[in-house]
């Protein structure tokens, strides 16, 4: 297994690690006590998916690093995870958008991964494909609560979307590391699931009485390593204990 | 969104096929989706259930405390099944 191997499966791996550390931030300040929980859980299944592609990667690297290391030892350019996930919680409206976007990628793209050569992975996406199912009509729902909402509520819904739609393409741009790893029967070439999720989107959009914006010049990197100042601050929060106290456990 | 907007649901698990459906407790939700939603966030998460009810709590139509002493039997001892000599041997029961 290349390099690219690995390098594919952190892009997924990393998504999904950045985005629950991101929907823990929501621990004990969700809207209602009942969304709090459910961001929560939704985090944990999405740390799981993270872990499982981390460990897997570390393994086809063949040095030694487990899911700890790459987890925690990483500096923010050595991830490869979209900027979507990376975005700053901000508002609920923008936390619902953000959720919905992934989510309508994830479901297409365990899908995919399901039918991957490597074993384990198509393992790992076969058990998440159940679990992002269930996201994707919890995001979903809230799309379509806040959009044809309150005047209030359709506001921010806009707004979220404005900010957030020019990182919704990433996901879909294909480069050298995904075509190698594609011919490797390994991942989904990643342009491959833009057509099923834009169906999605445009649907919970149209439901929710938003506006498809149109397409801009999307903001692309993260899966290159060139993230928004965003990631180190996160990283360092969800690192420091691990780099204080290397190893721990608890 | 005011938390006044949420009605109370109550919620009922079935841990598997052929046993009753168990109250297990309430939520707040917006409507019958997100409760049934809440619910398998808030009671399910750790594959407690196989099926999940959420009824309005507005729907339960419940006894008064201040009646118990009249309204239950309390008192009538000899419609428990205590009072027989279980010969030995018995089994079963």
């Amino acid at each position: 297994m290349g390099d690219h191997s690995v390098e594919a499966l952190l892009r997924v791996g990393d998504s999904c690690l950045v985005l629950a550390q991101r929907l823990t931030g929501w621990c004990g300040h969700a809207p209602a006590l009942e969304e709090d929980i459910a961001l929560a859980n939704i985090a944990l299944d999405v740390l799981g998916h993270a872990r499982g592609l981390l460990t897997r990667a570390g393994e086809l690297e063949g040095a030694g690093r487990d899911e700890d290391a790459l987890a925690y030892l990483r500096g923010a350019e050595e991830f490869r995870n979209l900027l979507l996930v990376e975005q700053p919680n901000g508002d609920f409206a923008h936390t619902v958008v953000r959720q919905f976007l992934f989510d309508a990628w994830t479901a297409e793209l365990w899908k995919g991964l399901a039918e991957s050569s490597d074993e384990v992975v198509a393992g790992i996406a076969e058990k998440a494909a159940k679990e992002s199912a269930y996201h994707v009509r919890h995001s979903s729902g809230w799309v379509v609560r806040l959009g044809d909402g309150t005047e209030e509520s359709h506001r921010r819904m806009l707004a979220a979307l404005e900010d957030l739609w020019p990182y919704a393409g990433e996901a879909f741009l294909d480069d050298e590391v995904d075509v190698a790893a594609v011919e490797a029967r390994l991942v989904p070439l990643p342009s491959s699931l833009e057509k099923p999720w834009r169906a999605r989107v445009s649907y919970v959009l149209e439901e929710a009485t938003l506006p498809v914006p149109p397409d801009p010049w999307w903001q692309r990197g993260g899966r290159q390593g060139r993230h928004s100042e965003h990631l180190s601050y996160l990283l360092a929060e969800m690192q420091v204990v691990h780099r204080a106290h290397p190893g721990v456990q608890w | 969104m005011g938390r006044e907007a949420w009605s109370l649901w109550e919620v009922f698990v079935r841990s598997r096929a052929g046993l009753a459906h168990q109250h297990v407790g309430s939520l707040h939700a917006a409507d019958a989706e997100m409760a049934l939603e809440n619910a398998r966030d808030v009671y399910t998460r750790r594959g407690e259930g196989a099926s999940l009810w959420v009824v309005p709590a507005t729907a339960i139509v419940a006894s008064d405390p201040a009646d118990s002493s009249s309204f239950f039997a309390l008192d009538e001892e000899f419609r428990h099944p205590t009072h027989y000599v279980v010969p030995d041997g018995v089994t079963g029961i």
